[in-house]
């Protein structure tokens, strides 16, 4: 297969023409704005935790950006529901990147990353667990 | 330097200077279309630079010996080259400074913090670069004045009927506006700013980092009173540029960096300022970058600064004419007669980072993003452009490697 049609493959494309979980939830128990200052990708997460206030019961994305962002966003909807917020807010990333399956730049990793990012961010503040390095003031970017 | 000189610029002559087209890219030769961002190198520069380091490098000034003498007069031929190719009156003007951003920097920080305060006004425009906006917004909010902004029309071009309603917010103090923008290649009319600028009581700092690389920029013609530059967008290295000021200005300023070679008299208890240009030279002076950029000036100069306008202006309308074709694209930007060699455009439903990700692969290299130019982009309404962009080594065969690849494109997210 060639570099091309390895990072534009046939899921990456259906994910992003057709994202799984696109929408919004409101009210949602746990919400964070993403952005790839760089690039301009943009990402919106909503969860709603089942009776526990543990489970991830319903979990919705908005935003724009590259195929890329919005693609791997689109698959993290799939990979989270009914999974716990613990468990989700320390997933380990290559469990996505493997579901992603591509070669990416660190560019593009970037841009791979911030629907993960934004989801972790997201539940940490909701269960007002403390931010892991690097993520303090994520959130707090304005988006345009 | 063997530079074949035509009246009309040969690209494909010019382009044999490069060394970088020497090679593929994912075995597709490499069009390279962003050199609004960078220019690349000609060999005549790289090996001034060689030349320089092999026979004649030492500290600059002050140095007693053969060598330091040398590197000296390398360096301040260097400065003569800007000074000559800016048409600047006086060659102690022409401060070497990093990049542009640094120019523009020491102007805001020397001048702007010891000149401006509440009631004044710091106009920019809607089209700046961050390098002309973000220090004029910081230096304008630590003063306590006010930032205005001239507005775009539709066509990308500034509405300069809104001159009268910003003059009566306050006092007019710098008018802060690049030559060419870098993301639309809107050229500005600089004489009527600075006209207006002056008819104020203020005065015109003006970006022409991507404006000098494509036109002749003649600083006098255009009435301004400090311009920024940088050299590696020249054809020269990068980690050089400079800034141009007129002298009355330059003298009643503070210096922007203290320490070494800036100075006249250091003593415990004062320090006094040293002469021009060397007040805004403190520490070592980018020598072997001075001495390529002076390099490059001769070998723009060489082929000609009109020949260089007038390829670029065929090229940006044959690609104009050629990318208007392609359903589902938006461009952006004026008219090609008052453009430079710069073209943004979209692609419907295609993420600029998408597009510059599969032409990278057709082996065509554009940028892809805000160009640093958020504001701009928050006025048209989008994320990011792409941009494709020209220079005088660039060739009608790259262009179509663009429009195929955006064939491309378009046939991946159908």
């Amino acid at each position: 297969m060639s570099e091309f049609d390895q990072m534009y493959r046939e899921v990456i494309l259906d994910h992003y023409k057709n994202p799984r979980g696109h929408g919004v939830l409101d009210p949602a128990d746990a919400h964070a704005d993403g952005q790839n200052p760089l690039c301009g990708d943009e990402v919106s997460i909503y969860v709603a935790f089942a009776e526990d206030g543990e489970t991830i019961e319903e979990v919705k994305f908005s935003g724009r950006g590259c195929a890329i962002s919005q693609a791997s966003t689109s698959m993290l909807m799939e990979m989270v529901a009914g999974r716990t917020a613990t468990e989700v807010a320390t997933l380990d990333k290559q469990e996505l990147l493997d579901e992603i399956a591509i070669q990416l730049s660190p560019v593009r990793l970037k841009c791979a990353l911030l629907g993960l990012t934004t989801l972790k961010v997201a539940l940490h503040k909701a269960k007002g667990t403390p931010l892991p390095d690097g993520l303090a003031g994520f959130d707090e970017l304005e988006l345009t | 330097m063997a530079v074949t000189v035509t009246k009309k610029l040969d690209a494909h002559v010019v382009r044999a200077d490069f060394p970088i087209f020497e090679q593929e890219i994912h075995g597709k030769p490499l069009a390279f279309l962003d050199s609004a961002a960078s220019a690349q190198k000609p060999h005549q520069m790289m090996e001034a630079m060689t030349a320089f380091y092999s026979t004649s490098y030492a500290n600059v000034h002050r140095g007693v010996y053969v060598l330091a003498e040398r590197a000296t007069a390398a360096l301040e031929g260097a400065r003569e080259k800007v000074r000559a190719v800016l048409n600047a009156p006086d060659v102690r003007e022409i401060i070497f400074v990093r990049n542009a951003t640094e120019a523009i920097n020491l102007v805001a920080y020397s001048w702007g913090m010891n000149n401006l305060g509440p009631g004044d006004l710091v106009v920019v425009t809607e089209l700046e670069h961050h390098s002309n906006f973000v220090p004029w917004q910081y230096v304008a909010g630590k003063t306590g004045a006010q930032l205005a902004m001239i507005p775009l029309d539709e066509q990308g071009e500034l509405d300069l009927s809104s001159l009268d309603a910003i003059a009566a917010k306050g006092n007019v103090k710098v008018v802060a506006i690049g030559h060419v923008s870098n993301s639309l290649g809107t050229i500005n009319p600089v004489e009527k700013i600075a006209a207006w600028a002056h008819a104020q009581g203020g005065i015109l700092m003006l970006d022409a980092a991507q404006s000098a690389p494509h036109l002749a920029v003649d600083v006098q013609a255009l009435g301004a009173d400090f311009v920024a530059i940088s050299g590696h967008k020249m054809c020269g290295p990068s980690g050089v540029g400079t800034l141009w000021g007129r002298a009355e200005l330059l003298l009643a300023m503070e210096p922007f960096l203290m320490g070494g070679h800036m100075i006249s008299s250091v003593r415990f208890d004062k320090t006094t300022w040293g002469e021009l240009p060397h007040k805004f030279e403190a520490g070592t002076a980018p020598m072997a970058e001075a001495v390529g950029f002076g390099a490059a000036i001769d070998y723009l100069t060489t082929v000609g600064f009109d020949a260089i306008t007038a390829h670029e202006h065929e090229l940006t309308e044959y690609a104009l004419g050629r990318m208007s074709e392609i359903p589902g694209i938006t461009l952006y930007g004026p008219p090609a007669e008052r453009r430079s060699g710069i073209v943004s455009f979209n692609i419907d439903g295609v993420h600029p980072h998408d597009v510059a990700q599969i032409l990278d692969m057709n082996g065509v290299a554009i940028r892809a993003g805000h160009h640093c130019c958020q504001p701009l982009m928050q006025k048209l309404g989008v994320a990011a452009t792409n941009r494709a962009s020209f220079y005088l080594y660039t060739v009608q065969e790259e262009i179509d490697q663009l429009v195929d690849g955006l064939a491309t494109v378009r046939k991946v997210f159908a």
